[in-house]
């Protein structure tokens, strides 16, 4: 059975629990004895129906305010496929951990309140799903009760959001009018939208083609610890563990450490399971080499002729987490793949306008929540790749140096 | 090798193994919670699997309540001495005897086992915890990172949790704070059935479906024994249950259940309408935000 994990995103409010609630609900995916604690939290709250959101805003503070806070996830299975949910925070203020949902998903449900339509929120979450390059896109039109059911309405949304989307990078778009609320398309098809000739949200989330987005071209190997057993029998064994980022290694390949750029062939694959003949993402295994080469956490095993040049210079677009803002000359801690560093902040090339899209020049700094492309210089080199080809070796997280928070997130981009 | 050859259970383990790995690879002194239930036992065999053919690069930690059962613990020690691991008991009852903790009135030792728990990861400066705790659950459980930050009191901040990317574990401490770390968080109860059953795990002969001197209590059977006697008005019965989870024996349920292999207990979790907590726990029935508000204590 293969896995579809997805994340909800759009405004405070727009309806993102309510509907993953909806879902579980209507597909029998919850417990009685969940829906029971659902229905009495919801009758002390003297809410009329049995508020659904509740099934996500599994937080105290949460369910005071009627608002997400931070990431539920939700697990369930049709007989179709697995799911693993990701209900994110409309509210600005929680941006970080939207990301945080959005960063592993294939697919992102962008809601948008019929009667509202698009905001600012909206177009902040449509960015970052595209600068995360999330495969699938779904915009969901959502509390389509409240304004008559009407296809005009929704017309009018979804040209709002293709104009919008245009100039970003959506590969696959649906659109569905919903009432998450009520229950129409989300896993019945509504009655009460005849107009509508697609299927309900459900349907597409069991079909939508999840062409394994899995690069099997370009291995990438970043080792993560070295084993050796110390023990006398074992006196030799040298193994370097690790889960393959991309490509496919086989026994015998001749392979190349980085960045000291020695050669050898692997001499054997240990899986969990018992050795293997070869290994592909997103295995997590252990190589062994033909030769003694010097090889470490933080480094890369490639093929020969296929590898990253190691880099200092690092090009990115980041989404800044911290309201203590990103400044040119500012020192961070930084994560890529296996390999911990420091980096400073060479230059800020531009903020994002998230309403726009414009590129704006003339900053000095990131803000919380900003969006925008930067240099950085780093202590070690780094081996990236281009985000698009690689979500693993083209992804980093910045940390604050004395907080130890995670303050950025970084995809290293080309153009 | 063709991707469906690999399945969602092997991605999973893949998944699990990394996260194990990452914890050894960044922290100094990371410790694996065991308990001897069926999630640590998982966990303990994928990060057995994670650093063969070497050992396990670090110690087991149990929380010893005192209110055990006895399978339980009877496996947890074959399991240290097959794998020659190294084992850190916090046991409750000393901890009760020099006066640390007080027994609470109702002889629950659920919340008085959080400071044994925080004082045995400051004695052995561990700085990290790893757990078998899955989000699926419980819903203040289903909020946590994978890699979740305590402060230098072990306490859980819930509108204030790092970021999380990718598979970007991001591990830095101060001196005196941790993390506790959940490699099966994307596991469900049914992922952890049939990973037993795939690998062909052993696990405590209590899981599985036998016959037991059990009572009715807030519509939980309650094993009666040492720990746990009936009430006026409660009356024993001979019944044949199974455990779905292993907690302080106080406070464990049992569900009634013919399952006595695990293909049976794959059909019956499959097919069950109750949670793993709601039709065992009692712990988690004292309020809506019982569990939330022991993790901001420094429970796991
Ligand atoms: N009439 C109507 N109301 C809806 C619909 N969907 C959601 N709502 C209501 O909108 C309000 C907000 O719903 P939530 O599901 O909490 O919104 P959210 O998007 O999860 O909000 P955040 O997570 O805080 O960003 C609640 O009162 C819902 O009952 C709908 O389709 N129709
Ligand atoms: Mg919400």
């Amino acid at each position: 059975m293969d896995l579809l994990r997805f994340a909800t995103a759009g405004s405070v409010d727009d309806g993102k629990s309510t509907l993953i609630g909806r879902l579980l609900y209507d597909s029998k995916s919850i417990f009685e004895d969940q829906l029971d604690a659902v229905e009495a939290a919801s009758k002390a709250r003297g809410t009329e129906y049995t508020d659904l959101a509740l099934l996500t805003d599994g937080l105290r503070a949460e369910r005071e305010q009627g608002i997400t806070i931070d990431v539920a996830y939700r697990y369930f299975a049709t007989p179709k496929r697995k799911f693993i949910i990701a209900d994110t925070p409309g509210h600005q203020q929680y941006t970080r951990n939207m990301v945080t949902g959005a960063s592993t998903a294939d697919l992102a449900i962008i809601l948008v309140d019929a009667r509202k339509g698009m905001t600012e929120q909206s177009r902040r979450h449509a960015t970052l799903s595209s600068l995360l390059r999330v495969p699938h896109i779904v915009l969901a039109v959502n509390k389509m009760d409240l304004v008559g059911w009407s296809e005009e309405r929704f017309n009018e949304i979804y040209a709002e959001f293709t104009e919008f989307a245009a100039k970003l990078d959506v590969p696959d778009l649906t659109a569905i009018p919903m009432s998450a609320l009520l229950g129409d398309n989300v896993v019945d098809r509504s009655v009460n939208m005849p107009w509508y000739g697609g299927g309900s949200l459900m349907h597409h989330l069991e079909h939508v083609h999840i062409a394994s987005d899995r690069n099997l071209q370009d291995v990438r190997f970043p080792v993560q610890y070295v084993i050796r057993p110390m023990r006398n029998e074992l006196h030799d064994y040298r193994g370097f563990a690790g889960q393959v980022a991309s490509g496919i290694i086989k026994v015998g390949d001749e392979v190349m450490a980085l960045p000291s750029g020695m050669t050898s062939r692997v001499a054997a694959i240990d899986g969990p399971g018992g050795p293997l003949e070869a290994a592909q993402p997103p295995m997590s295994v252990t190589l062994r080499l033909e030769d003694e080469i010097d090889v470490s956490r933080g480094d890369v095993i490639c093929r020969v002729g296929n590898h990253p040049e190691p880099t200092q210079d690092v090009d990115a677009t980041i989404c800044w987490m911290d309201s203590d803002a990103l400044t040119v000359g500012r020192k961070l801690g930084i994560l890529h793949t296996t390999r911990m560093a420091r980096a400073m902040v060479k230059d800020i090339a531009y903020e994002l306008d998230v309403n726009t899209l414009h590129r704006e020049k003339d900053v000095t700094e990131l803000g919380l929540n900003a969006i925008g492309r930067v240099k950085l210089r780093v202590t070690t080199p780094l081996l990236l790749d281009d985000y698009a080809d690689n979500r693993t070796t083209g992804s980093f997280i910045l940390i604050d140096e004395a907080t130890n928070r995670t303050v950025g997130a970084g995809v290293v981009r080309e153009h | 090798m063709t991707a469906t050859s690999f399945s969602q259970l092997d991605a999973l383990e893949a998944e699990a193994i990394h996260i194990v790995r990452e914890v050894v690879a960044q922290m100094e002194r990371p410790a694996l919670l065991f308990s001897g239930g069926k999630d640590s036992i998982v966990l303990l065999h994928i990060a057995l699997k994670a650093f063969a053919p070497a050992r396990l690069p670090m110690p087991l930690m149990h929380v010893d309540t005192g209110h055990n059962f006895p399978e339980v613990i009877d496996y947890r020690d074959r399991v240290v001495e097959q794998y020659d691991l190294n084992l850190v008991v916090g046991s409750v009852p000393d901890a009760i005897e020099r006066g640390f903790v007080r027994e609470e009135p109702n002889g629950s030792r659920n919340r008085i086992q959080t400071p044994v728990l925080l004082d045995t990861i400051e004695k052995n400066k561990f700085d990290a915890c790893m757990g078998g705790a899955r989000r699926d659950e419980e819903k203040a459980r289903a909020k946590e990172r994978v890699f979740s930050f305590r402060d230098d009191f072990g306490q859980w901040d819930p509108r204030n949790q790092r970021p999380e990317l990718w598979s970007l574990y991001n591990g830095r401490v101060h001196q005196g704070e941790s993390i506790r770390v959940f490699p099966l968080s994307n596991w469900t109860e049914l992922d952890i059935w049939d990973y037993i059953n795939s690998r062909g795990i052993e696990v405590p002969s209590i899981y599985m479906a036998h016959e037991r001197d059990v009572f009715h209590r807030d519509g939980m059977w309650m094993a009666a024994n040492e720990f746990c006697q009936p009430r006026e008005g409660e009356m024993i019965e001979r019944r044949t249950v199974r455990y779905r989870t292993v907690g302080d024996a106080t406070l464990t349920a049992a569900v009634l259940s013919d399952a006595d292999t695990v293909d049976k207990i794959i059909a019956e979790t499959a097919a069950t309408r109750l949670t793993e907590r709601g039709a065992t726990r009692g712990d988690d029935r004292v309020s809506e935000a019982a569990m939330e508000d022991r993790k901001k204590e420094g429970y796991f």
